[in-house]
């Protein structure tokens, strides 16, 4: 993956908008948080291959991050992205590492089914 | 002293890909050398790992790929054999435990085991863990009495002490610790972040020694799979 480009990304979320799409949204702070930090609690929310349809994607910079907002009959919506890469299969991957490259929220939109 | 070579097959249960590096590959490596066979059933392929490295070597995508071959070397480099299970990352507390214990049990009584390694539930730490372990657990309570295996249980916890009291096997891994730290570093998406913040402490002595320091001795419960609970 690389550094967000916003264009570039506006650019792809145009192209998945008004036809059935698969996302993968996922956010967490790792498995060991509490174990490492007795007061704080494990976070996290995952949803695969859950199939929508968005009218309007929209990508907005905030202090050198990224949030992407899906306009569905709903909402669907991620903060905190930093990288990016189209890969070979079509799919369109977004994401939100920390310094150390940790994955820390990650929104992802396919044509087909993510693989399981 | 543990008596590896009274065993006949050893089957070790976890769920991720490096599980088995980490907490038992120097006991595993004495059981080869003893030579009893040693098969990995490993439940998932770690899909859900947060480590993609600075700079990226993988996304969310490709990871369980890399992970998969990591896995591969890992278990070529501890001479064990492999089975890899097909659940995915974070959900396995979420499947039927008795149908996850079904499928291990197939396993177990195909391979004859005398020796089940897993993890302790509920003082594993992580979900996987725990719903693997109390998979595993449950698989030899199906079994009969007399073809039961042992079970030896791994605990994480920061409260494993006082709840379970001390170990009964410890195993220093001392002898055979360059084998378990090649097989550790196999999974380098994994290894690369606990071995950088190694590096990076104040008391570093070098990869080895301080690896050592920190992974030396690997320590497991007796179960009675009747005895306890989960």
């Amino acid at each position: 993956m690389k550094a967000i480009k916003m264009a570039e990304v506006q650019k792809h979320l145009d192209e998945f908008a008004n036809e059935p799409v698969y996302i993968h949204l996922e956010t967490t702070n790792g498995a060991y948080a509490k174990h490492f930090d007795s007061n704080a609690h494990n976070v996290g929310a995952y949803i695969r291959n859950a199939q929508i349809q968005y009218e309007r994607g929209k990508i907005v910079e905030s202090d050198g991050t990224y949030r992407v907002g899906l306009k569905t009959d709903g909402w669907v919506y991620a903060e905190g992205l930093t990288d990016y890469e189209l890969n070979e299969d079509g799919q369109l991957l977004l994401a939100g590492h920390d310094q150390v490259g940790r994955l820390m929220v990650a929104l992802q939109i396919s044509r087909k089914p993510f693989q399981m | 002293m543990v008596d590896y070579s009274k065993h006949e097959q050893v089957v070790v249960i976890y769920p991720h890909p490096d599980d088995e590096s980490f907490g038992t590959s120097g006991t595993i490596i004495n059981f080869r050398e003893a030579e009893v066979p040693v098969t990995y059933l490993c439940g998932t392929l770690g899909e859900m790992g947060r480590n993609m490295g600075s700079p990226f070597f993988a996304n969310r995508e490709t990871l369980p790929k890399i992970r998969k071959q990591e896995l591969i070397d890992a278990c070529q480099v501890l001479d064990m054999d492999l089975v890899m299970l097909g659940y995915r990352d974070k959900t396995l507390e979420f499947e039927a435990k008795d149908e996850v214990a079904d499928h291990l049990k197939k396993h177990i009584e195909k391979l004859g085991a005398t020796l089940v390694i897993t993890f302790y539930p509920p003082y594993a730490v992580h979900p996987d863990h725990d719903a693997m372990g109390a998979a595993a657990f449950e698989a030899v309570r199906k079994m009969d009495d007399d073809k039961r295996p042992e079970v030896w249980a791994t605990a994480i916890s920061n409260n494993r002490d006082e709840v379970l009291g001390k170990p009964d096997i410890v195993v220093d891994t001392e002898p055979v610790f360059h084998r378990k730290l090649e097989a550790i570093k196999s999974h380098r998406s994994q290894a690369e972040g606990m071995l950088s913040k190694m590096r990076e402490s104040s008391d570093f002595i070098g990869e080895y020694d301080s690896a050592l320091q920190r992974l030396q001795y690997e320590a497991f419960y007796k179960v009675d799979v009747d005895q306890v609970n989960s």
